[in-house]
């Protein structure tokens, strides 16, 4: 259809002054370019260098492009805060745990719809997909969860986000696109049942969606808050980002320091709760920054596969 | 001979069991996390008593629903919510698809890469932390942006107490986090054109900005139009998430917005079936909304490609 459209060819121009101006048109948005990945990349560099730098120093505008005053204060106060690392091993624990049953819910499930010999294919996937447009909303939600008695455990942080449907359709057109047919019909005269095919054959062959599934459901379960929020009551069973939360945009730094209550600690404690606050930025996202490399390339395919077969 | 094709049918299911147990986690979870919500969405319509469950508690009608239009603060809730998601369309939805003509167009390969891997790289940080970091640059004693103006000789401004001052924050963070990750997808698109297409139209003289204009625009359209629609059927649910967490006591009159009101008024204060009628407002006109426009991208399709 996209060749339709683009077969209007436009009118010829003279072909050297195309040239020239492609060169300004080149040099335009090289400029442009390096703009914007000032304009995003230095307040992550911002919070690195400051997370480094003398308190007083950032505080005062100092620091803009070399951290003054080095000091790992901020990280020394943030390795040894109990709430914080207790919030690390949460998140730790909650991420492994989804991301686990996610995909294998997800790669179990893909592969039963990408069969075409499914009977009722249509209409379950139609059912899928209708939640896509509709849900019940926060508060039936929340009651369901409550309902069946997870709130305030770990099962209200790894099963009611488990599957989004977009996930699900990418790995049925993934089994779809990767396992021709005939493999399939090869094994089932050979005598391979359907459980069989799909453990020794489609799973060995579903690597790459796999480590797609699994990266892209640590990076969401690591970065969620809301569930937390509205799930959990204890503050010690809260994931990371709750806790940074409650540091960086509720400024709760009642807990670094404050013990001996006199006015000298507690003003310690402000200037090192401010180097807390990017220690806790860069700690928090490092994780996830380093999966990057590893997901951009698969990721590319996988959501445009996403979305345009839907 | 219906009853032959019943039989028939039914041993085709029956010889599928085994792949009916390999979805059966996922079916599973669809009814219970999805369909029994959708299901409980009657309490919008009852006043719910937990004891009473989803389908024990008494009917009444509308009385929610009419509560809520006529509460005072309704045209503040929708007027907010309608202003950010229309500004998300105007501004956060057409800025990827721009970057993605301008990139794809770059000479070198390398700085091609340089750009999408830096502009990438925010998708992947956290709505909290998005918003720490607004609240640590845009804080009015010890903020990089305050230290700023004042240099310029301006006067601090306290940007989170600031009504005025919520929605310019909250869309141009949008626009930095979420820019490079929806040019990724765009960008993908565009390689998928026929190269055929863009060496024909060089031949022919076509300038740079020719050829963005008749061959990748029209490349990308069916791309861009999907994600128009689900951007359309999700205008009221903008990230209410960071809404919530930019929220403060003094910028309400801007940064309260339906969602937001929801989560308030049903989990902080257990108004269970108040605020479920209210979300039910919200994905009511949302599911309208998507399908007009649905109708309207088909219309329009079937007149200008065929």
């Amino acid at each position: 259809m996209a060749t339709a459209t683009a077969a209007r060819t436009p009118r010829p121009r003279q072909p050297l002054s195309g040239r020239v101006s492609d060169r300004a048109f080149n040099r335009a948005s090289v400029l442009l370019m390096s703009v914007a990945i000032l304009a995003v990349a230095y307040p992550i560099y911002f919070i690195v260098i400051a997370s480094v730098s003398d308190p007083n120093a950032v505080q005062n505008g100092q620091v803009l492009l070399a951290p003054s005053g080095f000091t790992l204060e901020g990280y020394e106060r943030i390795f040894s805060d109990p709430t914080i690392l207790r919030g690390f091993g949460n998140s730790v624990l909650y991420t492994a745990l989804a991301s686990a049953i996610s995909v294998v819910l997800i790669v179990s499930g893909g592969y039963a719809l990408s069969r075409r010999d499914l009977p009722g294919r249509r209409t379950i996937t139609f059912l899928l997909v209708i939640t896509l447009f509709f849900d019940g909303g926060m508060i039936p939600r929340y009651l369901v969860v409550k309902e069946l008695g997870m709130l305030n455990t770990i099962w209200a942080m790894v099963i009611p986000a488990a599957v989004g449907v977009w996930n699900l359709l990418i790995a049925r057109s993934f089994f779809d696109v990767t396992i021709p047919h005939e493999l399939r019909e090869a094994a089932q005269l050979d005598g391979a049942s359907d459980f069989r095919f799909f453990f020794r054959i489609a799973v060995p062959l579903a690597t790459s969606l796999i480590v797609l599934m699994a990266m892209i459901h640590q990076v969401a379960n690591w970065n969620a808050f809301f569930d937390a929020l509205i799930f959990l009551n204890d503050a010690d069973k809260y994931p990371l980002q709750l806790v940074l939360r409650n540091i960086l945009i509720q400024s709760d730094l009642s807990q670094l320091g404050a013990t001996t209550g006199d006015i000298e600690s507690y003003a310690q404690a402000q200037r090192v709760g401010e180097l807390v606050k990017y220690g806790t930025i860069v700690v928090s996202t490092l994780p996830v920054i380093a999966l990057i490399p590893f997901l951009q390339k698969h990721f590319t395919k996988g959501a445009l596969l996403g979305a345009v077969k839907s | 001979m219906t009853r032959s094709r019943t039989a028939l049918r039914l041993r085709r299911v029956l010889r599928a069991w085994q792949l009916y147990v390999l979805l059966a986690p996922v079916l599973l979870y669809f009814a219970v996390f999805k369909y029994w919500p959708m299901y409980g969405v009657q309490i919008a319509f009852r006043d719910y008593n937990p004891s009473d469950g989803f389908s024990g508690s008494p009917w009444v009608g509308l009385a929610h629903f009419e509560r809520f239009f006529s509460s005072f603060q309704f045209d503040l809730l929708l007027t907010n919510t309608l202003v950010l998601a229309v500004l998300n369309l105007l501004v956060v939805f057409p800025i990827p698809i721009l970057l993605a003509l301008l990139v794809n167009q770059l000479v070198s390969q390398r700085f091609r890469n340089v750009v999408q891997t830096v502009l990438y790289a925010p998708a992947f940080i956290s709505t909290v932390i998005v918003v720490g970091i607004i609240y640590v640059f845009f804080s009015p004693r010890s903020g990089l942006v305050n230290h700023v103006i004042s240099l310029v000789g301006g006067t601090p401004i306290n940007f989170l107490a600031e009504p005025g001052w919520f929605r310019p924050l909250y869309i141009g963070s949008g626009v930095w986090q979420d820019a490079g990750f929806s040019m990724v997808i765009y960008l993908a698109a565009l390689a998928g054109i026929d190269p055929s297409l863009h060496e024909a139209a060089k031949i022919d003289g076509a300038s740079a900005l020719q050829r963005i204009r008749h061959v990748d625009v029209p490349g990308i359209l069916p791309v861009v139009s999907i994600l128009f629609i689900l951007a359309v059927g999700n205008l009221l649910n903008v990230g209410f998430e960071k809404a919530l967490l930019l929220q403060t006591p003094l910028n309400m009159s801007t940064s309260q917005i339906i969602q937001t009101y929801v989560y308030q008024a049903g989990l902080q204060q257990a108004q269970f079936s108040y605020s479920a009628a209210i979300g039910l407002f919200n994905s009511l006109i949302n599911l309208g909304l998507l399908l007009t426009f649905n109708w309207v991208a088909r219309r329009f399709q079937q007149s200008s490609v065929i």
